[in-house]
């Protein structure tokens, strides 16, 4: 009998073992489910707010807008319908509160000739609005469904759904904005990683140093100290770093370069930078240290020295090692939320140069995630970007597994 | 002659620059505890936030924060464990093993912002937890998961294969073995994994800032579906989005330090028991 129940009980024990060992995997799976299923009802949306259309005159010969265009249209940016692809005439802007801007002034004036034209309870809006379309060729007109009526003189304007290349290479982000949202994330796609380049370019020389020192140069002694120093620099919170470079490293950075604001892409860098560092020397210290003792010694008894060892030798054989270990930085770089959301100064416009804001795709998710309303637009926009990070992360995990797989193959 | 010179500067950039990265270190602990030190006493630790958060303590914070650690722990440490034995000990080497690998590494390298969206819409939304302790505990705790599996594959990677075998040898079964041989020895390394990944969660702002954290919550949580304080992110508020950020200039750096303090001990405290634990070893 009681062998019975330790047999029983050794194969539960089994069976739990078995389900909390694939248990990342399903949690992998989970992760991609959700993310992709509230983020891809983003695309084949419309982006302006449910109930409201766009008309214009009947002679209008612009079939379609897409988001971009609508949002420049009513900034005044795009003035003519040529720009849009139509004839030579420029654009009238219409919302429902400037709809007395179309009467003339006599009718402005009089109260009583509004209330005529409108009708007491705004009943007569709809022939109003239908007459100051018909009236203006160059018309555009963002207007509630409600509003049109079926003799309306104008004609609806088709606006382009949202699909993933507008997404992906649209250059303007206005996920808020009056009377369409803008989801282009080029610029924060290009702002991650201008962002994380930069952070690398100054760390991964940095770390490299560090990695060969410790593993090759350094003392003993020196290196129980290098080792605690940088587990404690991996240890600090991404939002102390942040911290220290909002009350620090900006500052600094406004100063020397006698900026109008210090938070630029250059203290998101330096920030990230020196998180990255222990990343990248812990998998190159690895890497360096996996070189064969007997490639080193041959290497010394042909009379090289240890720095010609160190820059023959070791490193092209630990080279795909070290690979591994930029890429991953670079990856802990994009990902990267808290610090770089607090330094960077988030201005969602491509970066040209080092020292104005920028804004990475994290720190968007985590600024609008809390104003985004759950199931809406701007929500599912979030989703979509956590999407491509997520892509992201996986890519650079599977790099790093092919070339480490491939330095094993390379070490046996 | 030139040789040995080439080899002289090389070393010597090469001490400069691993210097630079202990000056870094040095440069941003010694300024979170110079200026944090002075904040800090115990009306600091153990009172509520007053006036719009420039005054007062971070009570509610810090046991928030603890709330966090205890939940997520009690959820990543159990399955965590099981499931570094599992790939140790049970898993055959294979395409399955390969795969469980892949995907706890492909999760430990998932952004902590993915794991916030993840937890908002599965245990926020679809689960209806709202904003509370246990949405930002299993959040967290899945984030930690590889953590944990990582370091129990390497505590029970250390157990010397003889000791197995020998028990084998004595007759005993595969559970017995690893619940009374490889448990006991690896138990040690797999704790001090564990304190240094309450250290990391302790200060993960981005997966708790839409399951669990409050803005201002001046009380402490009564059950798991609460909202509750937690200190990094009161550091992110305190520090960009207080009520009067100058004024909260002073709790931003008591909070910044006990954030720090936290990770310092738990890394003081792993060091010491890896230490420990070495000497014990060689005794052996």
């Amino acid at each position: 009998m009681k062998k019975i129940l330790s047999y029983i009980f050794g194969r539960i024990i089994t069976v739990l073992l078995y389900l909390s060992g694939s248990v990342t995997s399903i949690i992998v799976v989970l992760i991609v489910i959700f993310l992709f299923s509230e983020g891809s009802g983003l695309f084949g949306k419309k982006p302006t707010e449910e109930g409201f259309i766009m008309a214009v005159n009947k002679t209008n010969n612009v079939k379609h807008l897409d988001a971009e265009q609508i949002k420049l249209i009513f900034d005044g940016e795009i003035t003519n319908w040529k720009k849009v692809g139509g004839r030579n005439d420029s654009i009238i802007l219409f919302r429902m509160d400037n709809i007395t801007d179309f009467f003339t002034e006599e009718q402005r004036e009089n109260p009583d000739s509004v209330i005529k034209l409108l009708g007491e309870n705004y009943e007569r809006l709809p022939q109003c609005i239908s007459r100051v379309v018909e009236a203006n060729p160059g018309i555009i007109a963002f207007v509630g469904k409600k509003y049109i009526d079926k003799n309306f003189a104008g004609k609806e304007l088709k606006i382009d759904k949202i699909t993933i290349s507008d997404f992906l290479f649209g250059k303007l982000w206005f996920p808020t904005a009056h009377p369409v949202a803008v989801f282009g994330a080029l610029p924060l796609l290009l702002g991650t990683f201008w962002v994380s380049i930069f952070a690398i370019l100054f760390a991964l020389p940095l770390g490299l140093a560090t990695a060969i020192y410790m593993a090759e140069v350094a003392h003993p002694t020196v290196r129980n100290i290098l080792k605690p120093v940088i587990e404690l620099l991996a240890g600090i919170p991404s939002v102390v770093y942040g911290f220290f470079g909002l009350v620090v490293v900006v500052p600094f950075i406004q100063n020397t370069f006698n900026l109008p604001v210090g938070e630029t892409a250059l203290a998101g860098s330096i920030i990230l930078g020196i998180m990255a560092l222990p990343t990248i020397i812990t998998i190159s210290e690895d890497a360096i240290r996996t070189t064969p003792r007997s490639m080193k010694e041959a290497s010394l008894a042909l009379g090289a020295t240890h720095w010609q060892t160190i820059f023959k030798v070791i490193l092209p054989y630990s080279s795909s090692g070290i690979t591994a270990g930029a890429i991953l930085g670079i990856g802990r770089a994009i990902g990267e939320t808290m610090a770089v959301l607090m330094v960077t100064g988030n201005a969602a416009v491509i970066p040209h140069t080092l020292l104005e804001p920028v804004r990475t795709i994290p720190a968007t998710i985590a600024a609008e995630l809390g104003e985004a309303s759950q199931g809406g637009l701007h929500y599912e926009a979030l989703f979509t970007l956590g999407c491509i990070l997520f892509i992201i992360t996986m890519i650079v995990n599977l790099a790093v597994e092919i070339i480490s797989s491939r330095n094993k193959r390379v070490a046996s | 002659m030139t040789k040995s010179i080439n080899q002289q500067i090389a070393f010597w950039i090469l001490r400069i620059m691993s210097s630079l990265v202990v000056l870094f270190l040095v440069l941003i602990l010694g300024f979170i505890i110079s200026k944090g030190i002075g904040v800090i006493n115990w009306k600091f630790l153990t009172t509520m936030p007053e006036d719009g958060m420039t005054k007062g303590g971070i009570y509610p914070a810090i046991i928030g924060t603890f709330c966090l650690v205890g939940g997520s722990m009690l959820f990543a440490f159990p399955i965590g464990v099981m499931s570094g034995i599992f790939i140790h000990e049970y898993a055959p080497n294979g395409f399955f093993k390969r795969f469980v690998q892949l995907m706890t590494n492909n999760l430990a390298g998932v952004p902590s912002i993915v794991f916030g969206l993840f937890g908002m819409s599965l245990f926020v939304n679809k689960l209806h937890f709202g904003d509370s302790i246990i949405a930002g505990s299993l959040t967290l705790g899945l984030l930690v998961l590889p953590v944990v599996i990582r370091t129990t594959e390497e505590a029970l990677k250390s157990v010397n294969d003889s000791f197995r075998l020998a028990s084998y040898g004595l007759g005993a079964s595969k559970l017995q073995t690893i619940w009374r041989v490889v448990l006991p020895i690896a138990t040690p390394n797999i704790i001090t994994g564990l304190i240094l990944s309450i250290g990391r969660v302790s200060g993960e702002t981005a997966p708790i800032l839409f399951t669990v954290a409050a803005y201002y919550l001046p009380k402490l949580p009564t059950s798991m579906y609460d909202q509750v304080m937690a200190l990094p992110y009161h550091l992110y508020v305190l520090s960009t989005s207080g009520t009067d950020i100058k004024a909260s200039r002073d709790m931003a750096y008591g909070t910044a330090l006990v954030l720090v303090a936290i990770v310092l001990i738990a890394n003081l405290i792993a060091n010491a028991l890896r230490k420990f634990l070495s000497k014990k070893v060689k005794m052996n």
